[in-house]
């Protein structure tokens, strides 16, 4: 069996899920659908031999909403799916990959506690960084860096 | 978490236990709450955060000049690798090149601060492991020793013994100053000949084998479901070294070997680092023999802190610090600034791992697995 790249990965992704995946070296970059999140996932795990989870993140975009990233990788190919996905302007629901890599726990919890994105179906959702009494979410972008929290008042 | 106390008769009583934040194997902060059956661990609730700086804000807020000698504040314990994540990632974004030279000086940096690190590693875990290896804090002072040694190469070379600034967006900061060769030539000596001895403490030694072998196994499956990388990777059987799968800084000009071995205890992690430590020093060597000659920046000195603007794009660069996988994702907007800063601790995933291993294990070897482990609550938490 001749040794998946990141151009048949980028090819089966399009397939499958009517994306246009973008190929960087080894680098394959797919844009989804927030519906597509899980089933885009399972296909990397499943189909392209993703095992490896890499890291979980999202970026605020201010008014255009949020994008939640998640990098997972076929370590024995070499070839690294970087997933992305828009949830809609002040929306803050996505649905959790804790199912699909067990690494996505902590990560998932980390991007709660520093964005207030809400993984649906994620079994331990709790801020993992700060303390639960912590109010808002610091990683957003209307959050200020000077923003007074005890016992710092 | 339950947080019960079912007092039985028959050995079935459940005990809740604290561990931390304040415990001395704890290296740093960290708080387990353990739900105990006897003497075995059945559940474990890890409990992190308490260094959190909030780097990614930081990183969001300083501009690309200020914030490299900030990014060592990550992993303090290798801040030579965790500041080359953070410029390497500018680079990246920011389409810098960075000259030969400055490409060997970094990979000579990291691979002395990987010796340190791993120095560091092995004396606290044999002092959390106890009086069975040679008096407790016997193979801690030696390590300690020649962390020193390293420290003191830092320190001529960039002024610090811990958190540096060695490097900056197009290359490094500093060269070698004048005997600076011969001195950490004759460091590697010396430690390269040390690390037989402490092999020759611990390979055979009847009560480190016992704590080790077989103790706090990841299989090859979790270990890469959880992401975990560096030497648990390698000691679960995963061949997957940064340096060689995906070479940066150069390190394709370099020949050395990446250790791998299968049974993922703690056994094998340490087997791991003794190789690395050897690997490293090798390729310290090398490029004190081979040092190109020519700039050690493709930048002017620092002037002004928003003299670095990056144009718009992102990108993720990635470097094997000493406990694995440092990345940067870093999203620009043309500004003097990250418009986004996503550090991928080595450190947080693997720790990430404790409470799918420590389930069924005994209280006493929870100090070993987490000592093999290496995290560094500064990276942990950022």
């Amino acid at each position: 069996m001749t040794p998946l790249t990141a151009a048949d990965a980028a090819a089966r992704l399009r397939e499958q899920f009517a994306v246009e995946p973008t190929v960087d070296g080894a680098l394959v970059t797919v844009p989804l659908a927030l519906e597509q999140w899980q089933a885009a996932a399972r296909f990397a795990r499943a189909t392209l031999g993703c095992a490896y989870f890499s890291f979980l993140t999202a970026v605020d975009w201010k008014e255009q909403g949020f994008e939640v990233l998640c990098r997972v990788e076929n370590l024995d190919a070499r070839v690294a799916v970087f997933m992305r996905t828009r949830l809609a302007p002040g929306a803050d629901r996505c649905p959790t990959l804790t199912g699909v890599w067990r690494g996505a726990d902590w990560m998932e919890r980390e991007c709660w506690d520093m964005f207030g994105v809400r993984f649906e179906g994620h079994p331990d959702h709790r801020r993992i960084l700060l303390g639960e009494d912590w109010e808002g979410h610091p990683l957003r972008k209307d959050y200020a860096v000077d923003t007074p929290h005890a016992p710092y008042r | 978490m339950p947080q019960t106390l079912e007092i039985g008769y028959g050995g079935s009583e459940r005990l809740t236990m604290n561990m931390g934040p304040q415990h001395p194997s704890a290296h740093g902060v960290f708080r387990a709450i353990l739900t105990l059956e006897g003497e075995t661990v059945v559940g474990v609730d890890a409990v992190i955060g308490y260094l959190h700086r909030c780097h990614e804000k930081l990183g969001e807020t300083l501009t690309y000049v200020q914030y490299p000698s900030i990014a060592s504040k990550t992993d303090y314990v290798a801040a030579m690798t965790a500041e080359l994540a953070y410029v390497s990632a500018v680079e990246l974004v920011g389409k810098i090149e960075v000259p030969k030279r400055a490409q060997w000086l970094r990979v000579l940096a990291a691979e002395l601060q990987r010796v340190a690190s791993h120095c560091l590693w092995l004396g606290t875990w044999c002092m959390d492991m106890g009086g069975a290896l040679g008096g407790g804090a016997t193979v801690f002072l030696y390590a300690i020793r020649e962390r020193e040694d390293i420290l003191d190469l830092f320190e001529a070379l960039t002024g610090a013994r811990l958190l540096y600034g060695f490097h900056q967006p197009g290359g490094t900061r500093y060269d070698l100053p004048a005997g600076w060769a011969e001195q950490c030539r004759k460091t590697l000596d010396r430690v390269e000949r040390r690390l037989d001895e402490y092999e020759a403490m611990l390979d055979d030694n009847a009560f480190f084998l016992v704590r080790t072998q077989g103790v706090g196994i990841i299989s090859r499956e979790l270990a890469q479901e959880i992401g975990v990388s560096g030497p648990l990777l390698r000691g679960s059987g995963v061949n997957h070294d940064l340096r060689k799968a995906a070479p940066y800084s150069s390190y394709e000009d370099f020949q050395f070997r990446v250790p791998v071995e299968t049974a993922g205890d703690c056994f094998a992690r340490y087997r791991v680092r003794m190789v690395e430590f050897r690997e490293s020093i090798t390729i310290a060597r090398q490029v004190l023999d081979g040092l190109p000659e020519g700039p050690i920046s493709s930048r002017p000195g620092v002037k002004s802190v928003g003299q670095v603007r990056v144009p718009k794009g992102e990108g993720y660069a990635r470097v094997e610090g000493a406990r694995g996988e440092v990345g940067c994702y870093l999203v620009a907007d043309g500004g003097p600034k990250p418009y986004r800063l996503k550090w991928r601790g080595a450190s947080f995933s693997n720790l990430s791992v404790l409470p799918h291993i420590l389930p069924g294990v005994k209280v006493a070897d929870v100090v070993a697995i987490m000592g093999s482990v290496d995290p560094v609550f500064g990276e942990v938490d950022r």
